[in-house]
């Protein structure tokens, strides 16, 4: 393939690469910049570039008004609790359905995926009023099995897909040694599969993290996680867009970081099983 | 989902166990805007006052809040112990037995010194369901230069046909200067929010005294043909998308001549470090059509204890400490009295420091004073409420009537379907509703 590949087409595809990435990354970057600016200067049209008094006041009055290390936690929390669990359910099931499928075994699949098509509003009051019921409302635990189960669907098609790729004969051999089911998981499947577990893992956790229904919707204060402080910055009468913005930047900086520093397993782990 | 309430289930006794031993913490649900930012940091001077009682505050969006604390109120969730909420909702909730009566508030609260436009819209059966933390009505805000130089000199009570000539004449499209911005964005707190106080002002109405709707009649056609034509003469494009914020981004940045909308953009507008326009502000009573009632409306933000609660005496010590006369007096001596939450109290437009401080406080009072929610209308109306019906359906109402009008605005129907769109689709509502046959 490298051959075939002259100079000018790859300006061109490191050209639309870069425009295509850019476009992208705007938004984000605008509202790092407009976290910088006055009031004042993040709604002036034309609108300031890099040219403009840079500050930090919006940062200083955030941090008093709200407690954002809370809110981080529990993002934390909500986050990681909720894809380890779904991780849990989640790689037995995609072994049995990847390993001894049956004739079933694609509808299954369907049915889990049909899940994700209703939308989650359908069934917020039952949801809320089991929380209610339960003692759940504006709590960790509620957040992490909601969470875990709206994102389930997901995390067993990407495993499933992942599984599929391993041989078969790999794990026959380990049961011929004479492994039971559960070491045939832990020591011989989940080693292969890790670069799989670990782009699913990290997906899932960048989906919860982001997730603004559930986390806004069953929260008050003590578990309101960094949606709920976005979401407290933003008000129809008032222009606080520096200040949502800064609010915005604190929000995601971590997944941001997390992406960085986890971007070469993150597509690694998409494109796995894409090159047959 | 099949294990899902085993595993709530079991969570479920051991964080019961941990509420327990929790101590009197008072979780109060509240919007983003400047005045209730301002009483979450002044909030130590309650506690300190209050040592056993501590304070949590959930600030939210509007229409998030709504949301949420509907929900919350009617599944008598509990998560609230006090809730922030508006004129609209107070009426109804308190006829469906969700709110506490405030009958704690202290001997020294004063209920008598409440405006009683304000008190007005929060009693049920004379009893207060809801204490008002601020009060707002909507006014004119224009631009004292673009005026001057076009030679025209505002009344402090104008008229639509003043109001509407000044905008043609102000009107500089070449340059971006645009007449007057009105709110165009579909909702029933936005368009219909102003609409339905300027029809009041035309002598329209949303139902007669047997609930019939009234968008058939004279009165309404001559409000949205007046609005539109106006808005296209005059009015900035886009305008069928603009709410509060965008027509304020507008105005600061020097674009509008007029700005018709709440009484709390006045602090907005003249403060320079957020305003490129704040020394060439002048205020004027939202206009009227020579019919008895003006174009303006009337809201306040107010405090009420959910029944779903079990701190309500907590918290009715709480909603006394802010809304309060010496709460008034704290933020006046900690921030200046130019802000101090106006529109609830008598006393405080008595008080010579407040009107020096405020240029804007007369125009204020004399906005809340035109509006009276209980006679909104120039016709008798069955419902209360000046910019909207109190009536549970009125949400999904005022919507799907305000989808039409903005449509009107925008060109893509004229104004005699959107009338008749409205008509329709608010029948069929109030037959559904049982209102009418």
């Amino acid at each position: 393939m490298a051959r075939a590949v002259t100079t000018q087409r790859k300006l061109a595809f490191t050209i639309i690469a870069w425009t295509v990435g850019l476009t992208l990354f705007f938004p984000v970057l605008w509202t790092i910049l407009t976290s910088f600016k006055t009031e004042g200067e993040a709604i002036a049209t034309p609108p300031t570039f890099f040219f403009f008094d840079w500050t930090l006041e919006n940062y200083v009055e955030v941090q008093e008004r709200s407690n954002y290390l809370r809110h981080a936690m529990n993002s934390v929390v909500i986050s990681v609790g909720s894809t380890l669990l779904g991780l849990l359910v989640a790689i037995p099931a995609a072994w049995s359905m990847a390993f001894s499928p049956t004739k079933r075994t694609k509808d299954i699949l369907m049915w889990m995926l049909s899940t994700k098509m209703l939308p989650a509003v359908g069934v917020l009051m039952p949801i809320y009023l089991m929380c209610q019921w339960l003692g759940l409302l504006d709590s960790l635990v509620a957040l992490v099995a909601i969470l875990m189960l709206m994102n389930l669907p997901i995390i067993v098609w990407m495993l499933y897909t992942y599984f599929k790729e391993i041989p078969g004969d790999i794990l026959e051999a380990a049961r011929m040694d004479g492994a039971s089911l559960g070491k045939e998981i832990i020591y011989v499947l989940t080693p292969m599969a890790v670069p799989g577990i670990a782009s699913t893992l990290l997906l899932n956790i960048i989906l919860a993290w982001n997730e603004a229904f559930w986390t806004l919707n069953l929260t008050a204060s003590k578990a309101a996680p960094l949606t709920a402080f976005i979401a407290s910055y933003s008000s129809p009468e008032g222009l606080f867009w520096a200040k949502l913005s800064a609010a915005s930047t604190l929000a995601i900086a971590p997944i941001l970081v997390m992406g960085w520093f986890s971007q070469k397993q993150l597509v690694r782990g998409l494109t796995f099983g894409a090159v047959k | 989902m099949r294990f899902m309430p085993i595993l709530l289930g079991t969570c479920a006794a051991a964080l019961l166990a941990g509420q327990a031993l929790a101590e009197t913490t008072l979780t109060i649900a509240t919007v983003n805007n400047g005045d209730m930012i301002r009483m979450q940091k002044l909030t130590d001077d309650f506690t300190a006052k209050h040592p056993d009682i501590k304070v949590e505050w959930v600030t939210m969006e509007e229409n998030v809040l709504r949301q949420k604390v509907t929900t919350d109120i009617a599944t008598k969730g509990g998560q609230y112990d006090i809730m922030t909420i508006g004129t609209y909702e107070v009426p109804i909730w308190a006829k469906q037995g969700w709110l506490v009566p405030l009958e704690s508030l202290g001997a020294d609260y004063d209920v008598d010194d409440l405006l009683p436009a304000i008190r007005g819209g929060l009693t049920v059966e004379d009893k207060l369901y809801a204490a008002p933390f601020y009060g707002e009505s909507s006014m004119v805000m224009y631009r004292t230069d673009l005026f001057e130089k076009a030679g025209l000199d505002m009344p402090d009570a104008p008229s639509w046909d003043f109001v509407a000539e000044a905008a043609r004449k102000i009107t500089d499209k070449d340059n971006e200067v645009y007449g007057i911005c009105l709110r165009g964005k579909a909702g029933w707190g936005e368009n219909m929010a102003f609409l339905t106080a300027t029809a009041n002002s035309f002598g329209a109405r949303w139902f007669d005294e047997n609930w019939q709707p009234q968008f058939d009649q004279p009165e309404w056609k001559q409000t949205l043909q007046f609005y539109v034509d106006l808005m296209e003469d005059a009015g900035p494009p886009g305008a069928s998308s603009n709410g509060f914020n965008e027509n304020l981004a507008l105005f600061q940045t020097g674009k509008c001549g007029m700005w018709i909308d709440a009484t709390v953009a006045a602090s907005f507008v003249t403060n320079p470090d957020e305003s490129q326009v704040a020394d060439k502000v002048g205020f004027a009573l939202a206009p009227d059509n020579g019919l008895g009632k003006r174009g303006n409306w009337l809201w306040a933000w107010s405090l009420a204890v959910p029944a779903g609660s079990e701190k309500t005496e907590a918290a009715q010590e709480f909603i006394s400490w802010a809304t309060g006369k010496d709460y008034a007096k704290l933020v006046a001596a900690k921030e200046g009295w130019a802000n101090v939450p106006p529109g609830t109290r008598t006393s405080l437009y008595e008080n010579p420091m407040y009107q020096e401080a405020a240029p804007f406080a007369e125009m204020t009072l004399e906005s809340i004073k035109a509006a009276d929610p209980k006679h909104p209308t120039v016709d008798p109306v069955p419902y209360v409420g000046v910019q909207f019906v109190a009536i549970p359906e009125f949400q999904g109402l005022g919507t799907a009537v305000g989808q039409q009008f903005s449509a009107a605005l925008a060109g893509q129907v004229s104004v005699d379907q959107a009338l008749k769109n409205a008509q329709t689709l608010t029948e069929r509502e109030m037959k559904r509703s049982g209102y009418i046959k």
